[in-house]
């Protein structure tokens, strides 16, 4: 009893720092690999470095940046939106064809606005009726997926008739596509409120412990809903940017394909799928780490096929890393400590053990 | 390891099993601790061979962690458990079922979608190349339901069965596996009276088979009539065990009864009663209440005991709107709570501090900072955005109070000693300058010296008017704390003491009410 108090007045540190280890790596992790790999890519290839090949990198993955931002909102407060492909599909045609008739604005308006609606029933799937996200926001993508089918019957929708559709993504600001700069807005802007407001210290206490967040007064259902609902709106962004940029929408552009690179973005960044932890720029680093590789291979002219396993294998180590130090770290605890005190007094085999009771 | 098993080396499962049967098992200074808690210290004790031992004692006294240890399920920290004088290694349930060794849990832990007999020999069906045998298994069924005299049918699904029926399966599960010994967590907690008397007589037999059984509860009276020695636990310490016959009710009440935490406590200032209501439930009806009421004045302190299962953790829970009330309404300063939520509570200026900080109080991950302004965040911050600023500042003041190391309060607070943890929930609690406090275990597995602070912080709150409801499973606190403590039993109030009623006796004996003896209390 003593020597407890003494230690609490220092303030206890209850755990062994080994466990720290994969914690601190997780903290800092992605940066270092990325930094290293831009490096390489720089000494190997002569084209990496040029504002050409960067800004043209940034471009192709605005959609995948703006779409990943919000996914952390939805990782952190513990639920997973695997409709977002579907949605960036569905919000492209429906404003594409808006678009042949109707002004642009009221186009892009209506497109966002669908996918603040799917974002809305997915938050009311996850988020009042507890269905698990994962097979809620599944199914919703094959809904929405059949949606958009219907709208364009199959067809391509083309709007080189309508240029002011391309502005959203086409318009030059200081020699940067304003594809690149709607998506550094959405990662700074949702970044912000992440780290600084009252919503993002909402999100981090519902995914990290939804019982004490209820019990601390916050909103849980809420607060999941509006994630949801944010990463709606941007998966319909993240389809709108693409559209413009190549003045056609098409109901099979996106799906899994786009669904997987974004939540391969956010885990490879970092950010934690059990919730409660992580942070936007994270999976902005994630984002752009995987695009280096796809970028790497091609300037390169590495065998694409090997780019899958690399891709695979990254981030299978993202995931991984933590797991497996904690398992070793129990191997190690367990070969420190046996469950029974080695030394057996010679006494074991006198006969007899009788109990000192109540001394 | 794999050297070749010398005479003395532990006896891991795999080898001939030694007779648990004849010899019966040994506890040989078994210690545990969690955290700066000592679970259990040192404990030496002997379980004949067919007999019914009981394990006594209050929430917390360790009963639970010894019978953990026994079934494997925990691993004690020093000292061993030997079987004809050799010491024995169980690491898991299953090792220990090996030996020997079955556990029927407080919680029933049967398949419920599986039938009865499919339950009685999961894990260890008759089968050849991995396909059940189901022939055999209905034989063997046959068998052991013969044997047990136990009237139930093989086929029915576990799902459809009420909790005594349940138990049995259980039993015939451990008596399947040729258990010798069979270690009981509270068997009894959740049984009507009728279904109680069967398993005692279910019991009964196992022990005339040869079995022994280790009884682990509270129920004083369970254990005078159904055991053959008991062993009386308090603060993780043995302080006697004796043959039933010799022990009395009241004899077992002194010997729970822990030493006296007086010196811990600050003085106690009497409450004015003119003082207003601040916060009441009225005849509140929930799972686990029964029509209770309870009333807090400004300025005072009011205790609430209970065995666990007594609804005295409901009722905080209820009144803080985190149990649906199906029934009944909350009062906060005279006026009603429409609908009541966590939020709404925190919102009319009750503050609560939740029974268990890991599940429903802390986030482990987040900083020491985030924690503690979780529920205030509205205050410092300007169109929702938090300014860093004020945050830090009302921090910075709040953990200078409670004495919390300030350098690291951006530092997670999993990496905080229990003690210190609790006090990031008080101060969450009192950021808000709470008129009404609902704290819930408030010193659950913390040091002394912490458990002191929180007795001064809760006793000066109470004298700057804040009205506390202070729920505990510690008598001592309660006595020490409080001005008045209710003692609840089955989601009622059973007695409500006051004054020099206030003992730690009179608490025991009012929360064991029916078990112990019908309306005892408050005619003496």
């Amino acid at each position: 009893m003593i020597s407890s108090i003494r230690s609490d007045k220092h303030g206890l540190r209850a755990r062994p720092a080994l466990s720290d280890v994969p914690k601190t790596l997780r903290r800092s992790g992605i940066v270092l690999p990325f930094l290293a790999l831009a490096l390489v890519l720089t000494i190997t290839s002569s084209t990496f470095a040029t504002q050409a090949n960067l800004l043209n990198l940034l471009d192709q993955q605005s959609s995948v940046l703006i779409i990943a931002a919000a996914g952390t909102l939805v990782f952190i407060a513990g639920g997973l939106d695997l409709s977002v492909g579907a949605v960036y599909a569905l919000a492209a045609v429906i404003a594409g064809r808006i678009a042949q008739h109707e002004p642009v604005v009221v186009a892009m308006l209506a497109g966002v606005g669908v996918g603040v609606l799917v974002g809305f029933v997915n938050g009311f799937l996850a988020a009042v009726l507890e269905v698990n996200s994962l097979i809620a926001t599944l199914a919703m993508s094959f809904v929405v997926t059949g949606v958009a089918a219907l709208v364009t019957s199959g067809n391509s929708i083309t709007l080189y008739n309508r240029p002011s559709y391309g502005d959203l993504a086409q318009t030059h600001i200081l020699t940067v596509a304003s594809s690149t700069w709607v998506a550094l807005l959405v990662v700074v802007v949702l970044g912000l409120v992440l780290w600084r407001t009252v919503l993002g210290r909402h999100i981090y206490s519902v995914g990290g412990n939804p019982n004490a967040a209820r019990v601390a007064g916050v909103r849980v259902t809420a607060v999941r809903m509006t994630t949801f609902v944010l990463s709606g709106a941007a998966a319909a962004l993240g389809g709108l940017v693409d559209s413009s940029r190549v003045l056609s929408a098409q109901s099979s552009n996106g799906g899994d394909a786009l669904t997987f690179a974004v939540i391969a973005g956010i885990v490879v960044g970092g950010t934690s799928i059990k919730g409660g932890e992580g942070a936007v720029w994270r999976s902005f680093v994630g984002v752009i780490f995987l695009a280096l590789i796809a970028n790497g291979y091609n300037l390169l002219g590495l065998n694409p096929l090997y780019q899958q396993i690399t891709l695979g294998a990254l981030i299978l180590l993202a995931v991984g890393a933590e797991p497996a130090a904690r398992v070793i770290t129990q191997w190690r605890s367990l070969r420190r400590n046996p469950p029974v005190d080695s030394p057996v007094g010679s006494d074991i085999h006198g006969q007899s053990f009788i109990v000192p009771e109540g001394t | 390891m794999t050297v070749a098993v010398q005479v003395r080396s532990p006896v891991t499962h795999g080898e001939a099993r030694p007779s648990l049967r004849s010899a019966g098992l040994d506890l040989i200074g078994i210690s545990k601790r969690f955290g700066g808690v000592h679970a259990l210290n040192d404990i030496n004790l002997r379980i004949a061979p067919g007999t019914i031992h009981a394990l006594i004692g209050e929430n917390g006294a360790g009963k639970s962690t010894l019978g953990k240890v026994i079934s494997g399920v925990l691993q004690p920290d020093r000292g061993h458990i030997a079987i004809c004088n050799r010491p024995v290694l169980l690491r898991s349930p299953r090792e220990a079922l090996a030996m020997g060794i079955a556990t029927i849990e407080q919680e029933v832990s049967l398949a419920p979608n599986l039938s009865v007999q499919d339950n009685v020999f999961l894990g260890a069906e008759p089968r050849r190349a991995g396909i059940i045998n189901r022939r055999g298994l209905r034989r063997l069924w046959q068998e052991t339901i013969a044997d047990s005299g136990f009237h139930l049918t093989g086929s029915e699904l576990v799902k459809g069965l009420p909790l005594g029926p349940r138990q049995q399966v259980e039993i015939l599960r451990a008596i399947s596996r040729q258990a010798d010994l069979i270690v009981m967590d509270e068997p009894t907690a959740a049984l009507g009276r009728d279904e109680s008397r069967a398993l005692h007589r279910d019991i009964r037999k196992l022990r005339d088979g040869g079995v022994a059984v280790l009884v682990i509860s509270h129920f004083i009276k369970e254990v005078l009539a159904l055991a053959d020695s008991v062993t009386v636990l308090r603060d993780g310490r043995i302080v006697r065990t004796a043959p039933a016959r010799e022990e009395t009710e009241r004899s077992l009440i002194e010997a729970m009864l822990g030493r006296p935490l007086s010196s811990v406590f600050p003085k106690k200032t009497p409450a004015p009663k003119s003082h207003s209501v601040l916060l009441e439930g009225r005849e509140l009806v929930a799972s686990g209440l029964d029509g209770i009421s309870v009333e807090v004045r400004a300025g005072e302190i009011v205790g609430v005991a209970g065995l666990d299962g007594s609804g005295r953790i409901e009722l905080g829970r209820a009144l803080f709107g985190e149990l649906p009330l199906a029934s009944g309404s909350i009062r906060v300063a005279g006026s009603p709570v429409a609908m009541p939520t966590p939020r709404k509570l925190i919102r009319r200026g009750v503050s609560v501090i939740p029974p268990s900080r890991r599940d429903d109080g802390l986030f482990l991950h987040r900083s020491i900072l985030e924690n503690a302004t979780i529920s205030c965040l509205a205050e410092i911050s300007r169109a929702g955005v938090i300014r860093r600023r004020a945050e830090t500042r009302k921090v910075a003041h709040m953990l200078a109070q409670l004495d919390v190391p300030l350098q690291r309060c951006r530092d997670a607070v999993a990496t905080l000693s229990g003690g210190n943890q609790q006090k990031v929930l008080f101060a969450r609690a009192m950021m808000r300058d709470p008129v009404a406090l609902i704290a819930i275990e408030p010193t659950r597995g913390i040091d002394i010296g912490a458990k002191a602070s929180i007795y001064s912080l809760l006793a000066s709150l109470a004298e700057s008017g804040v009205g506390i409801l202070l729920i505990s499973s510690e008598q001592e606190e309660l006595t020490g704390m409080a001005h008045r403590i209710l003692v609840m039993h089955q989601g009622r109030v059973s007695a409500e003491l006051s004054g020099p009623e206030m003992t730690e006796e009179r608490i025991l004996s009012a929360a064991f009410s029916n078990a112990l003896q019908p309306k005892v209390g408050r005619n003496d």
